[in-house]
């Protein structure tokens, strides 16, 4: 398999550093150079962010949505920052949290995907084992004591059923018939809880809209949102990617609210 | 080969007095043994097709492919060592895979070929390796169209319309020279491929073989993939009746 040389990044680092290596001739030290002195310094802040991911399975798929802007801090920088990627007809992979983490992690998952497709095999990549792949990658970067700043939902179907999983930065995962990352989890979360346990055959058309309403409302609600969004929705027929999506607001009750200023 | 035993052919970094590196020669020679694989760029995609000898019937059907998949937009044919093949072919997705990370872009066919026929090259100068004994064709198709380069084991590239490697090269090319291929379609090449196949392979010398064909241009959307089950069906047909025809009329005019 090619082996590129760039992800090395997920590969544990040396057990120890600056003494003897075990096995080896001891060298004296003084040999270290310059830039080990100072030590290295890893990200302790993400710099361009983007907002929640949600995701809702229904009765034969998963629907997942992501609006598309890049904050710097609270500067709204970046209005066309696409952040769902489809992976094959059976899977869908969505990202909230620091876009440079997310565009180095969706080049690696693209190219072993690429490279997946010419073995010509009958296998693909499936949800659960995507899913299962990112939660050795974020718990290894977090154990290297330098995460990738993100969230990731993966979605798909896996053997005739929905999947829907969750990864965050320190390998935190699980699977949920609902999922929301960032301030989703607190405003949109308890409403798409609250109509799946209400229909639980949901269908596609009712999945969407469901999606498209708790947009809105992060829109609303969210100082980090945006009213542009693409949906992703997988079937057994495959996976698409729609939009982007603009939703129209209405904020004439706006001037209403008081007690802010 | 008239030098053997002057002691200037063992090891590829050593010339020969008249200039020649008899190293190379041989590995040209492995090709040589190979059954044949050709490629023809038409007008919109390239086909490439290989006669595969089965040389045992306890093989699995499919076994020991001969066409690769190098990326999603760039496909290989070979003819000579399959294991030397292999590692030619792995070498080739290594560098398209950084490219991609480097550039964000698929690499286009041109830069494959620089790169794996110098890969190539270099096995050619050192006492310690011997040269690759595969010949590979690659082709793609983009945006500028299609292109089709075949890499020697000398390590030398050269672009083609129409090129073939293998057993019966010579006789493959003078068939490929008969045609328009400039104004072909894919969809017609892939007939034309499949009869070729079948008109150089010697029934006599190589009992069976495999026919396998695959094709990148704008029919798969860029994508390089083998033929799907019906087309080959198809031109597996339409290649034997058309030899059977050209066998009957040559009795006619006996």
């Amino acid at each position: 398999m090619a082996t590129p040389a760039f992800p090395t990044s997920f590969v544990p680092g040396p057990l120890w550093g600056n003494g003897p290596t075990p096995g080896q001739v001891y060298n004296f030290p003084g040999a270290a150079t310059a830039p080990d002195q100072w030590g290295t310094q890893r990200t302790l802040n993400p710099s361009v962010t983007t907002t929640s991911v949600l995701a809702v399975k229904y009765k034969d798929g998963v629907v997942m949505a992501a609006d598309m802007l890049g904050s710097y801090g609270s500067l709204a920088r970046y209005r066309n920052c696409p952040r769902l990627q489809k992976i094959n007809d059976k899977t869908i992979l969505g990202c909230s949290g620091d876009y440079a983490d997310f565009q180095f992690l969706s080049n690696i998952i693209n190219q072993r995907v690429v490279e997946e497709e010419c073995l010509n095999d009958g296998f693909s990549y499936t949800p659960p084992g995507l899913h299962s792949w990112l939660t050795r990658v974020m718990y290894n970067r977090r154990s290297q004591f330098n995460p990738l700043w993100n969230t990731y939902l993966v979605g798909g179907i896996h053997q005739e059923k929905p999947f829907l999983g969750y990864v965050d930065k320190i390998g935190i995962a699980y699977e949920a018939d609902t999922i929301a990352t960032g301030f989703g989890a607190y405003l949109a979360l308890p409403i798409l809880r609250d109509a799946v346990e209400k229909n639980k055959k949901m269908e596609e058309k009712q999945a969407v809209e469901l999606i498209d309403r708790c947009m809105k409302l992060l829109f609303y609600r969210d100082a980090r949102s945006l009213n542009k969004y693409q949906v992703a929705v997988v079937t057994k027929k495959g996976s698409e990617i729609r939009g982007p999506i603009v939703s129209e607001a209405n904020w004439e009750i706006a001037h209403m609210v008081k007690g802010y200023e | 080969m008239s030098s053997i035993g002057t002691g200037y052919d063992l090891s590829a970094s050593h010339f020969s007095p008249d200039g020649r590196v008899f190293q190379v020669e041989y590995a040209q020679k492995a090709v040589e043994n190979s059954g044949t694989a050709i490629g023809i760029r038409g007008k919109d995609g390239v086909v490439m097709g290989v006669e595969k000898l089965v040389t045992s019937k306890l093989y699995e059907q499919g076994a020991n492919k001969r066409l690769f998949n190098i990326d999603r937009h760039i496909g290989g044919a070979v003819a000579g060592l399959l294991a030397d093949a292999r590692t030619l072919v792995e070498r080739a997705k290594e560098e398209s895979s950084n490219y991609r990370f480097s550039y964000g872009s698929p690499i286009p066919l041109k830069h494959l070929t620089d790169r794996v026929s110098g890969y190539v090259h270099a096995y050619t100068l050192h006492s310690a390796v011997r040269p690759f004994g595969t010949s590979m064709i690659v082709a793609s198709y983009d945006a500028d169209g299609p292109e089709m380069f075949l890499i020697e084991p000398s390590g030398v590239s050269w672009g083609y319309y129409g090129c073939a490697i293998g057993k019966a090269k010579q006789q493959a090319k003078t068939e490929i020279e008969k045609l328009k291929m400039k104004d072909m379609s894919m969809k017609d090449l892939v007939k034309e491929v499949a009869k070729i196949i079948y008109m150089v392979h010697d029934e006599v010398k190589d009992k069976s073989f495999e026919l396998e064909m695959s094709w990148v241009g704008e029919a798969t959307d860029g994508k390089h993939q083998l033929v799907p089950k019906d087309v080959h069906v198809a031109a597996e047909k339409y290649a034997k009746e058309s030899l059977e025809e050209s066998d009957d009329s040559d009795e006619e005019e006996l």
